[in-house]
């Protein structure tokens, strides 16, 4: 089981990619508990400079913007 | 039909050029079809309706693909100069230059307003001068690419150019001003005790076709969202164009209504819009005959300052650097406002 962390502060951008990744992994049937961190001071132990950001079992995969689906698709093969 | 959707991972240089060719001609063809279009209509040649049509016949077209081609463009720029590049060319710069440079890379690094903390948190971390990364943070929303096209297209050259070099001014002036007061003690405590970072710059192996793909991504993005604002800032300006009389907002903002600037930058202080969503009022105003410096000193007011941005930074910054902040750029803004109305 993954664990999946969207880092941002509730904008709509940080929504949409929790909410993509949710539906890609339902896809795929890869369980995996997702979590939003949403206090800034968490957001910045990850070292990120823009958000959303989404890490994967404690590593970086992505930081600004909505990621690309296939982008997403390819964390979950 | 496939061979074609497949050029610009296949053949990327073959896809710009035929594009840039077939974007050219387009352009070129605006006029002449706008006229056909209008001529074709059962509206006398001359007439306020006529010119009304045609107005929005030709000002729609014309500034949607100029914004189009813009934003791709700059989506692929955009992916040379990402945040962290962008850090590493900013830590350990002195003040001066490092302002100046600052607010000319807040035109080509890609920024959105919710990113702005991180992104605060991430420069000072590595060591970037606090002025340096507030010269930053005021260029980036205010002088963009979205912005300059939109006051080219609609308002001319000269518009665009005057918008751009007292907008970059404002940044450079108004961050120096607040590194000079030396107001580091004023951070939230925490953010004074985050451990400092090295900054650093991750591989970067795009290739050509890759940065086509962002550029895309950011014309689906970018020009997705701001279309309506455009129609509507368009149509605006066309029935306008025929109808209101010119000097209807003269007396109200035009240039010896001395108290006009600071009032449009009192009202635009607190409100919240990007650069597209307050051009419909940017052409209403101006066309309605209120003088240039006064609509430009509030449109730059609107974008570079707002409440939800006040609310956001409130984390990291103590009241007392978010007043000063916000009066220095306010202050900028009110000088450009002036000279903007004083030369023009």
């Amino acid at each position: 089981m993954s664990n999946v962390k969207v880092l941002g502060i509730g904008c709509a951008n940080c929504k949409a990619t929790a909410k993509l990744i949710e539906t890609v992994a339902r896809e795929k049937g890869v369980p995996l508990t997702l979590e939003k961190v949403e206090d800034m001071k968490d957001i910045m132990t990850y070292g990120i400079l823009s958000t959303p950001g989404v890490v994967i079992d404690g590593k970086v995969v992505h930081a600004g913007g909505i990621p690309a689906r296939a982008k997403v698709e390819s964390w979950f093969n | 039909m496939n061979a074609v959707l497949a050029l610009p991972r296949s053949r990327p240089r073959v896809f710009i050029a035929s594009t840039a060719v077939l974007w050219f001609a387009a352009y070129l063809a605006l006029a002449p079809l706008a006229d056909a279009l209008v001529g074709m209509l059962p509206v006398a040649r001359g007439s306020r309706l006529f010119d009304t049509i045609r107005f929005f016949l030709y000002d729609t077209p014309k500034v949607l693909l100029l914004l189009t081609g813009v934003v791709m463009v700059m989506g692929m720029v955009n992916s040379y100069f990402t945040p962290e590049r962008t850090r590493v060319m900013l830590a350990g710069r002195a003040e001066g230059v490092g302002n100046v440079m600052a607010a000319l890379l807040g035109i080509v690094t890609p920024f959105c307003s919710c990113s702005a903390v991180p992104l605060f948190i991430g420069f000072v971390q590595a060591g970037v001068p606090l002025g340096i990364t507030f010269s930053f943070l005021i260029s980036a929303p205010m002088v963009n690419e979205v912005a300059l096209t939109l006051l080219f297209g609609l308002f001319g050259f000269k518009v665009a150019a005057l918008y751009l070099g007292l907008g970059l001014s404002v940044a450079i002036v108004a961050g120096w001003v607040i590194g000079r007061v030396r107001m580091e003690a004023y951070l939230e405590d925490w953010v004074q005790q985050m451990p400092r970072a090295h900054a650093t710059v991750g591989e970067d192996s795009l290739t050509l076709a890759d940065r086509l793909e962002a550029g895309f991504a950011s014309v689906h993005e970018i020009v997705g969202k701001v279309w309506p604002y455009v129609m509507v800032g368009i149509a605006v300006g066309a029935a306008i164009h025929g109808y209101v009389p010119e000097a209807f907002m003269a007396r109200l903002m035009g240039r010896d209504a001395w108290w006009s600037v600071p009032l449009s930058v009192l009202i635009g202080v607190p409100m919240y819009s990007n650069a597209a969503g307050i051009i419909p009022i940017v052409e209403a105003l101006l066309s309605k005959g209120a003088a240039l410096g006064t609509v430009l000193a509030f449109m730059m007011s609107v974008i570079a300052l707002s409440l939800p941005e006040m609310i956001i930074l409130r984390k990291v910054l103590k009241p007392r650097l978010i007043a000063t902040f916000v009066a220095v750029v306010a202050s900028g803004i009110l000088i450009v406002g002036y000279v903007f109305n004083a030369v023009l």
